[in-house]
């Protein structure tokens, strides 16, 4: 029987194990796709909305000869009520191999771990962590740069409510990447510096930008602010990625986003198309990603 | 162990050869009890009890103290009965070595009438030991419109909560001090300004930015605190801060002290000895309102605990269902139960860590309680006081295994952990309660 596991945050990982994704995504695009999981079942349970991460798992899944089931939180029994721990359980009693689960609420994947038998695949829990992204992320970085070790990596905006921005500070920092994260007082705590070993806070984004070698944009989570007001104009002055802020990058800079942008507010469309922007390529590599926690979580790879 | 349900026993029960504590009458010593009729009726030194006696308990190398009293607890009843029975929870608080209990009226409906109070008090609801009310101080602790405090005091209550909730408008809270003093009675809040907590599942602070998790930021209590002890001034009222978390709440209660207000304050055993920074991934048996705070809100406390401008241990015991805890960190309810390991926290984390002594610690969960909720012939064990005794080793070493709970809830962080200081005996108005 092969070993079998979840991927619930990438915090608790070490640097092999992820590198062991990494290689492991290279081997799936660089190969014509193999049925490494034919037959096999996999639930995509979906508490929130998502294109990308939605259908790039399912792709994903698909690709490797699975059967796979999208349940999403309206128009199935969630909508009646069921808990989350119920509704993981009745997936796992219907034949479910791995449920990859997409969630309003932080730590919800280690729930559904605590309580079932099955590998659980993070896909997004609340403000905590989105791993498949991170780790696309760093796939993405890794075909521009030799190695992440001492790059100036900049993350910009809603520092707080991302997950996005979780995970990889804690995947770069282990591999020694220097990490800036930038963006006004409400929406980046002081303490945000103490997630990771490496990471500096700053509020402007012109020092921020200065020499960076990545610098990922992120969106302002309105459905995530609870409240809390922000000046849209003020926001937009300070924060927002142009192409003069660009260029105070290297030259060779990349620029990142994990999707949905919103145009003109944390980043002009310019520089989304222009020919530093990754953002197209980041979706991509997220099938063969994918691809490769599915594999190796299911234990066939 | 052995529970007994008869109160106010006819027969003599003398306790002997026991280390007496009893902070009210400054006594610590080798000293004998014997009570009879439900009241102390003889203290003296070891071997010279005088009357006679029926039935006699050995004491040796225990000690014997006034009955504790947990001011803070919530036993469900009436309406969540599948949480907790005042019958279950109060097994738990004799098992805990508590010979009294305040039940916070946060019940369904909420004990905001005569009616309600005089239900859970009624001695068909089969309480093990003394139970008392805390009533809501308004309708339905929505907040708006005060409750009768005099018919409520004449059904039972004690004191005045809207415990789970603050009372959070000024002049609710002004006339609430004042009708509360006419009588006498403490207000007992919950500090909360729930318009900076919305949403939030623990202490903000690094550890909840890592976890994804909405912060409840200490201001939060503290600026309730300090504007309730604005308002304490201003009507000579009585005013009580329940589960203090902060070191700026403490603070605010030490100054009210030193201008002589009548404030006072309590503090839960995991308050006082767990850190926010324990709650790992997502174990929603560290999840209470308030959260579990920062070292340095921590240590406040021990230092509040140990130099005396905290009154009381009280704490909060809110149990809660298996499927109910069972969820999403941010769904989960607040609150875990603590009636069963005060006294093993008290002894392993204020008096072997930091020093404590046994006196204080007695001082915190009996004299003190009684003094605050105005339990006459309570938290003393004088002559002609209620024969309330807890017996207990503060050397004995032992383990909490939560399934063994007598409560119906099994939510307690402290599952598997290894305590000093065990309940040995719990004696209610003269018989046996409860017995290791």
């Amino acid at each position: 029987m092969p070993r079998t596991r979840s991927l619930l945050e990438l915090e608790h990982l070490s640097a092999d194990e992820i590198s062991s994704f990494l290689k492991l995504a290279r081997r799936m695009q660089s190969g014509k796709p193999q049925p490494l999981l034919r037959g096999k079942r996999i639930a995509l349970l979906f508490y929130e909305p998502s294109t990308r991460t939605r259908v790039s798992f399912e792709f994903a899944a698909k690709l490797l000869g699975t059967h796979t089931s999208i349940i999403n939180a309206v128009s199935s029994s969630i909508e009646k009520g069921e808990s989350l721990v119920d509704t993981g359980k009745t997936l796992q009693a219907l034949g479910s191999d791995c449920i990859v689960v997409r969630h309003p609420s932080s730590g919800a994947p280690h729930v559904l771990a605590r309580n079932l038998n099955v590998p659980i695949i993070n896909a997004g829990d609340g403000m905590h962590e989105h791993p498949s992204q991170a780790l696309l992320d760093a796939y993405t970085i890794l075909r521009h740069k030799r190695s992440l070790k001492g790059l100036r990596i900049t993350m910009v905006g809603d520092i707080q409510h991302s997950r996005v921005v979780r995970s990889n500070v804690h995947l770069l920092s282990k591999f020694g990447a220097q990490i800036v994260l930038c963006g006004p007082p409400e929406l980046l705590p002081d303490y945000a510096a103490s997630l990771a070993p490496g990471v500096k806070v700053s509020r402007h984004i012109d020092e921020a930008a200065r020499k960076a070698d990545v610098i990922m944009m992120l969106r302002v989570q309105k459905e995530r602010l609870a409240g809390l007001k922000l000046d849209v104009n003020s926001y937009i002055a300070h924060y927002q990625l142009t192409p003069e802020r660009l260029k105070l990058a290297k030259s060779d800079a990349i620029v990142m986003h994990p999707g949905p942008m919103v145009r003109g507010m944390e980043i002009q469309s310019e520089v989304a198309d222009g020919a530093q922007s990754m953002i197209e390529e980041q979706v991509h590599n997220g099938v063969f990603v994918r691809m490769a926690i599915l594999a190796s979580c299911l234990g066939v790879a | 162990m052995v529970f007994g349900f008869c109160m106010n026993s006819k027969s003599a029960l003398a306790i002997r050869n026991g280390l007496l504590i009893d902070p009210a009458e400054r006594l610590e010593g080798k000293y004998d009890l014997l009570l009879k009729d439900g009241r102390v009726v003889e203290v003296a030194a070891t071997g010279k009890l005088r009357g006679k006696t029926d039935d006699s308990f050995n004491a040796r190398g225990l000690v014997v103290a006034p009955g504790f009293i947990d001011i803070h607890v919530h036993l469900r009843e009436p309406g969540q009965a599948h949480k907790e029975t005042i019958a279950s929870g109060t097994m738990a608080a004799a098992a805990g070595g508590f010979t009294s209990v305040c039940t916070m009226p946060n019940t369904s409906p909420v004990n905001d009438s005569p009616e309600i109070t005089r239900w859970m008090l009624d001695p068909a609801r089969g309480a093990h030991v003394n139970v008392f009310a805390v009533a809501a101080a308004t309708v339905g602790s929505r907040g708006d419109q005060l409750t009768d405090f005099a018919a409520l005091k004449r059904a039972g209550a004690v004191a005045l909560s809207d415990d789970g909730k603050p009372i959070l408008a000024d002049d609710i809270m002004r006339q609430t001090l004042t009708a509360a003093a006419a009588l006498n009675m403490p207000v007992v809040q919950h500090a909360e300004d729930c318009r900076m907590t919305e949403g939030s599942a623990m202490n903000a602070g690094p550890t909840a930015f890592r976890l994804g998790l909405r912060g409840w930021p200490g201001e939060a209590e503290s600026l309730i605190v300090e504007r309730d002890i604005r308002l304490t001034a201003e009507t000579k009222g009585r005013y009580h801060v329940a589960h203090l978390s902060t070191a700026a709440a403490l603070r605010a209660v030490r100054k009210a002290k030193r201008d002589h207000l009548r404030v006072t304050c309590e503090i839960t055993p995991h308050h006082f000895t767990l850190l926010d920074e324990e709650v790992g991934q997502y174990d929603t048996n560290y999840k209470m309102n308030p959260p579990l705070r920062s070292r340095e809100d921590r240590d406040a406390l021990l230092a509040g605990l140990a130099d005396g401008a905290v009154d009381c241990v009280a704490t909060d015991h809110a149990p809660h269902a298996a499927h109910e805890k069972n969820q999403e960190f941010d769904r989960a309810p607040f609150g875990i139960t603590g009636l069963e390991t005060a006294l093993g926290l008290c002894i392993s984390v204020l008096h072997n860590r930091h020093n404590v002594p046994l006196r204080r610690i007695v001082e915190l969960l009996s004299s003190n309680p009684a003094r605050v909720m105005n339990l006459q012939g309570r938290g003393t064990l004088a002559v002609g006081a209620r024969a309330d005794v807890t017996i207990f080793d503060p050397a004995k070493k032992w383990t909490y295994h939560v399934a063994q709970s007598h409560s119906k809830s099994k939510n307690s962080p402290f599952d598997g952990k290894q305590m000093q200081g065990q309940v040995m005996a719990t004696v209610v108005g003269g018989a046996i309660a409860f017995r290791a």
